[in-house]
């Protein structure tokens, strides 16, 4: 074994805990780096043998964080098992609850876990670069993202009747509970706020971009595949659709896909090191099927995003990068802050629409095939849920491809790419070991999802030269 | 506790979805006020890397699912005054138990998703922490001093736990929360 490992554990201000690796070549540079995850929990075994329709139920456990894209990617594959076209309205509904989702999520990036790098400093005191020291520095920032991660979460409550878990409502066939007047008046009163907060948001983190020159530079900066869900039309899509991938060179590479096959061209690897498992795409083989999902890759694939405001940013946004393809993974965060605006619009389309009351929400049927495949874009990225059933609707077996696996090899690739830039080895400071956090805080990768993480050890950097002395270390 | 400082919270994520923690968050603009009572000083919205000595409450989400999480619970346990199994999965086992009913579950759940369910290299990842045979509720593994139930518990149930243990009063969780 190589004696010169830095290891950073564990992964803080992610949701989920990890570890990362640093090995060093004898001239002290950075080898290579190791994103790894320490935990496993096994839903896709210990769901066998449960009735399907408890699957969005269970498998919403999955995360707590975007438990409603697993409600719906699960429910769509139990509506595959019963093979029915949902009613009108029930589809509304069930997008309306993921853009609640998706700005919840993406508010909850932002402001609690990014904002302290970003706006306190990567190498600012780290007992306060947090929600409470952003919140104390920035009390006014700080109730606001606080705010708009409530109107997220308040969506889902108002049309499922609880922020988290709210597996009840949804079944097989569409939702169970019709929304009523009163509440979505009160989610209409209360948009124009989330709308201002994101707006100006947007408005001060592209004013804020020339400062992180260098970090958009150098953060998992790399030319990648991406893969998301597009419309009929190539827009920006979260909750059913087909799949597009787009080649590095900003080329679509494969286009409406569809996804209930995803197998035949998503192939999954395992390492021995890690229990997040590494999706590659089949056509150009492993590990160089690398490819990235989320806000960033969604944009990247997406050719308009169909609402207003949204399609002025995109605009904007495609200018950053060649082709319309924006490598650095830094330009997540711009991302998930155009998604915000996006499904603020979309969230207020859905509102007016006049069929969104009604209760005409539940197509009953029973089990009439063995297999179903589920699909939704999570605010990480393509979320998969397969199940086989047997006749009497008892799940035989799952696989499930979170949205944070497929980002698995992007992971491992930036952390290197960061590494080899930031971590000089014959010296090492804090700062610069919570850039290589930060890299992984910006995929903003959930590894409850993904498997599950955890594991708190103090962590202790070690810096060993080739004769096996320490000559360096660090522990916080 | 001392007046000069405030008292320390730590927070802990074992084998659970983090949906216990959004619920401490849901507490919304009220956790700007409880922030003037307390310090957060250990958890995953924190930077803190070593678990600190002389944590007042410890909140502690998740079943104990692999070995390095069950001695880092006993460490835990060593250096906090309360500790509060936060959830169902902390309380009972929960959703990660689910597993307990299957033969040999470590190996099982492990087989399924990284041999049969892999195109490339399938094998059961050595270089990570071992599964417990078994999933375990905290108080299989450490003294609990309260349970805070629900998957996850109502954000005002958290609020209402934190704010009496801070008052030096025991919460009462009679008729406030159930399982689910
Ligand atoms: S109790 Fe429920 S919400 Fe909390 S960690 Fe477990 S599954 Fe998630």
């Amino acid at each position: 074994m190589n004696p010169k490992v830095i290891t950073i554990h564990p992964v803080t201000r992610i949701e989920g805990h990890a570890k990362v690796s640093i090995f060093l070549n004898d001239d002290n540079s950075v080898r290579d780096a190791r994103f790894q995850v320490i935990d496993f929990r096994g839903f896709e075994k210990f769901c066998d043998g449960r009735p399907f329709y408890e699957m969005p139920s269970i498998t919403a456990r999955a995360c707590g964080i975007c438990p409603v894209s697993h409600l719906l990617a699960s429910a769509q594959a139990c509506d595959e098992v019963v093979r029915v076209n949902i009613p009108y309205t029930a589809e509304l509904l069930r997008r309306l609850i993921h853009m609640g989702q998706l700005i919840q999520s993406h508010a909850l990036n932002f402001f609690h876990l990014s904002a302290p790098d970003l706006l306190l400093g990567m190498d600012s005191e780290p007992s306060k670069r947090n929600i409470l020291g952003l919140a104390a520095e920035y009390p006014e920032l700080a109730r606001k993202g606080i705010r708009l991660r409530k109107f997220g979460q308040e969506i889902i409550e108002n049309v499922a009747g609880k922020r988290i878990h709210s597996g009840d409502w949804i079944v097989p066939g569409g939702v169970k509970v019709p929304l009523n007047r009163e509440k979505r008046d009160y989610l209409k009163n209360n948009l124009p706020e989330a709308l201002k907060v994101t707006q100006e948001t947007l408005a001060m983190w592209k004013n804020y971009l020339p400062k992180f020159e260098e970090d958009i530079e150098n953060f998992g900066n790399f030319p990648s595949y991406y893969m998301g869900l597009v419309t009929h039309s190539g827009g920006l899509e979260h909750y059913r659709g087909t799949l597009r991938v787009v080649a590095p060179d900003g080329s679509i590479m494969a286009d409406h896909l569809n996804p209930q096959k995803y197998h035949e061209y998503i192939g999954e690897a395992s390492e021995d090191w890690s229990y997040m498992k590494f999706p590659y795409l089949k056509k150009v083989g492993y590990p160089e099927g690398l490819y990235r999902v989320g806000a960033l890759a969604r944009l990247n694939v997406a050719s308009h995003c169909g609402t207003p405001l949204a399609d002025e940013e995109l605009k904007e946004f495609k200018k950053l990068g060649k082709d319309g393809v924006v490598t650095s993974t830094f330009h997540y965060h711009y991302a998930r802050l155009i998604e915000t605006l996006f499904c603020l619009e979309r969230t207020k389309e859905i509102l007016e629409d006049s069929e969104v009351l009604s209760d005409n929400i539940w197509a009953k049927a029973s089990v009439s095939s063995s297999e179903g495949v589920g699909v939704a874009e999570a605010p990480r990225g393509t979320l998969i849920h397969h199940y086989r059933v047997d006749k009497n609707g008892l799940i035989t077996w799952t696989n499930m491809i979170i949205a944070t696996e497929h980002n698995n090899l992007a992971f491992n690739k930036a952390v290197t790419q960061v590494a080899k830039k930031y971590v000089k080895a014959n010296k090492l400071h804090e700062g610069m070991l919570n850039r290589v956090e930060a890299v992984v805080r910006a995929f903003d990768p959930c590894l409850s999802c993904a498997t599950h993480a955890v594991g708190n050890m103090p962590l202790e950097v070690q810096l060993v030269n080739s004769e096996g002395k320490v000559v360096d270390r660090i522990v916080r | 506790m001392p007046s000069n400082s405030k008292p320390k919270l730590a927070t802990l994520w074992l084998s659970g979805c983090s949906g216990c923690h959004m619920s401490l968050l849901d507490n919304d603009e009220a956790l700007l006020d409880l922030a003037k009572n307390i310090q957060l000083v250990y958890g995953p919205l924190v930077d803190t890397k070593a678990f600190p000595e002389n944590v007042d409450i410890t909140l502690i989400e998740g079943a104990v699912a692999n070995y390095e999480q069950a001695a880092f619970l006993k460490e835990v346990r060593k250096h906090s005054k309360i500790l509060i199994a936060l959830g169902d999965c902390a309380v009972t086992g929960n959703v990660p138990a689910l597993r307990n009913t299957i033969k040999d579950s470590a190996n099982a759940v492990l087989q399924r998703a990284f041999v049969e369910n892999s195109d490339k290299q399938p094998l059961i990842p050595t270089d990570v922490p071992k599964l417990l045979r078994k999933v375990y509720p905290l108080h299989e593994v450490v003294k609990v001093d309260h349970y805070i139930p629900g998957c996850p518990p109502p954000a005002g149930n958290i609020a209402y736990v934190l704010t009496e243990l801070l008052a030096g009063k025991i919460p009462i969780m009679e008729n406030k929360s159930k399982y689910g």
